[in-house]
């Protein structure tokens, strides 16, 4: 009778844990199935590399949205990279125990705060500084919801990502070797540059990766400080519209245009296959990491 | 000599870039949680977190955000319920059933980090897939199942990681006496790691409070605590995001108030879950 449940308990359980598996693939077909309908009409790269959004007309260029994304993207790991990993060299080599200890809670409360009161922030804090401050002093103009906004508040956003991950890294390099770089006469900067840097460079690189595929898929934040007008941005004080701005913003009106949830399906296809591979990558950089340092 | 100097002064310049970067990351968090606290003051009234909205609540007249907190409980509260069905029968086969180099729990685990990282918008989109092909109106069921979906990698992964490090003497000590498996797991490597266990549930149900590309389309909106699975359910982060969507001030300061009721309730889940931590852990044989 035991014995019995055990196996009924198994087999449930081995069915349960498929589930993650495939749900990756339910997620790619349920979404390719939806784009058929204007994958029928139009090529893929006419699609992508048209400029012309005119739903009205059955036009669907994404162009405009892709650079949007790519822009806000960009800014922000330009902002991210450098700050988080300075941050993660000062905490896990520098720092004192007390402030390591106060520290990495509040980098775990940063990632739980939710996306939406970072834009509330943004349209707070952000905005008018870029607005009002930042863009005369550059002797350009504007209104403050730009790529420079959404690229501040995805910075912050991604900030636990990568420091979480670059810690972990951090202390995956044998004190023994920072120990003989500093008794070789090493300074502490010498060490972590030489050392652990170099070690750490892959379990690096994964951690950029993974911030970026965060920053890439990041909406409501965005969308809420961006100004969403769908043209190229020509510099970082324009608006830009990103594609996840893109299909929050018209699922109310989606179902009355034809095509049209069509687009936003092809548009949320293209953001997942574009984070599918950033993981990937990021993972498949980090188990090689791991292997080289067994 | 010069050399040592320059060493010296690099040394300098680069731990004054570090405690600059350090400042601003733990800056920013006391930045935002201040700035919308702040902001809030004015319009924070007790009415605001009793009240539903009365009429013309978005064009500045009475009312308060009863509706989207309670709708935000409901569908995090049912989420994460639905994800933790599904997340402890998943570690537990990870961990007790499977072979610890089987190339399915590899995958498994592996599968988990790539839906870790799918962006929430997509998930909306996929919820929304889903919600047309069973013939489901934008409601609170259909909410559930996918914030669930969002909590799943989320809750399994932070588990995982816990589970995993129970030793494998006890479940040895378990085996011997002539427990079962399905025994083992629940009597000793469950309670072994129930403080972990707590802790990874709530922060998924942190996760699915604070969450708003993935209900846009799959929960609705409504003015209406909802009574039934069927009906479409306001959430806390939708509702920010209209209020601050008007051109009125009185609705837009609304909307920093809600937005610090937010911050507040993921904040107490967060304390919530350390404190726990300690109470459960008396289960636990050191």
């Amino acid at each position: 009778m035991r014995l019995l449940k055990d196996l009924l308990a198994r087999r449930l359980m081995l069915f349960l844990t498929a589930v993650p598996g495939l749900l990756v693939f339910l997620m790619l077909l349920g979404l390719v199935q939806k784009s058929r309908a204007i994958l029928a009409l139009k090529s893929f790269s006419q699609l992508l590399f048209s400029s012309s959004w005119h739903p009205l007309r059955g036009e669907f260029g994404l162009f405009p949205f892709l650079m949007g994304t790519l822009w806000v993207t960009v800014a922000a790991m330009i902002i991210a990279v450098p700050i988080s990993l300075l941050t993660a060299v000062y905490l896990s080599e520098y720092a004192p125990r007390f402030v390591r200890e106060f520290a990495k809670p509040m980098v775990d409360l940063l990632a739980g705060i939710p996306s939406v009161v970072y834009g509330v922030w943004g349209v707070l804090m952000v905005v008018p500084f870029v607005g009002k401050t930042l863009a005369p002093l550059f002797g350009a103009y504007s209104s403050g919801y730009c790529v420079l906004s959404g690229g501040v508040v995805l910075a912050i956003m991604i900030f636990p990502t990568i420091i979480h991950v670059s810690l972990e890294v951090f202390s995956t390099v044998p004190n023994e070797l920072r120990e003989a770089s500093l008794s070789l006469g090493a300074t502490q900067w010498e060490t972590v540059k030489h050392v652990v840097l170099r070690k750490g460079l892959q379990g690096i690189t994964a951690a950029v990766v993974l911030g970026l595929s965060r920053a890439f898929g990041e909406t409501i934040a965005v969308l809420m400080v961006v100004g969403n007008v769908p043209k190229l941005p020509q510099s970082i004080f324009d608006p830009a519209y990103p594609l996840p701005a893109l299909i929050a913003n018209n699922y109310g009106e989606m179902m009355s245009i034809p095509l049209y949830d069509s687009a936003l399906m092809l548009a949320a296809l293209v953001l997942l296959v574009v984070v599918l591979f950033f993981n990937l990558a990021a993972r498949f950089i980090l188990v090689r990491a791991e292997r080289k340092a067994e | 000599m010069m050399n040592l100097r320059r060493r010296k002064i690099e040394e300098r310049i680069f731990r004054f870039f570090m405690v600059t970067s350090t400042v601003i990351v733990l800056g920013s968090l006391l930045l935002i949680i201040g700035a919308v606290v702040v902001k809030s003051l004015p319009a924070l009234k007790l009415s605001m977190i009793t009240q539903t909205p009365k009429g013309g609540y978005y064009l500045g007249k009475e009312g308060g955000i009863l509706n989207a907190i309670v709708g935000s409980l409901y569908l995090a509260g049912g989420a994460t319920l639905l994800s933790f069905l599904l997340s402890l029968p998943i570690v537990v086969f990870l961990n007790v059933y499977a072979k610890k180099s089987s190339a399915f729990a590899t995958w498994t685990r592996f599968s988990l980090d790539v839906l870790w990282g799918v962006p929430s918008i997509v998930y909306g989109a996929f919820g929304f897939i889903i919600m047309m092909f069973f013939g489901l109106r934008a409601s609170l069921l259909a909410g559930i199942i996918t914030v669930a979906l969002l909590e799943l990698p989320i809750m399994t992964r932070a588990m995982d990681e816990v589970v995993r490090l129970v030793p494998g003497s006890l479940k040895d000590a378990s085996y011997s006496l002539g427990a079962t498996k399905l025994e083992t797991a629940f009597h000793v490597v469950v309670r072994q790691s129930l403080p972990g266990i707590m802790t990874a549930v709530l922060i998924a149900l942190g996760r699915g409070i604070g969450d708003a590309a993935s209900v846009i389309f799959t929960a609705g909106f409504t003015d209406n605590i909802p009574t039934s699975l069927l009906q479409p359910a306001a959430t806390l982060p939708l509702a920010i995001f209209y209020q601050l969507g008007t051109p009125f001030p009185e609705v837009q300061q609304r909307a920093y108030a809600s937005a610090a009721v937010l911050t507040l309730i993921i904040l107490a889940i967060s304390l919530g879950s350390r404190l726990l931590v300690g109470r459960f852990a008396k289960h636990r044989i050191k």
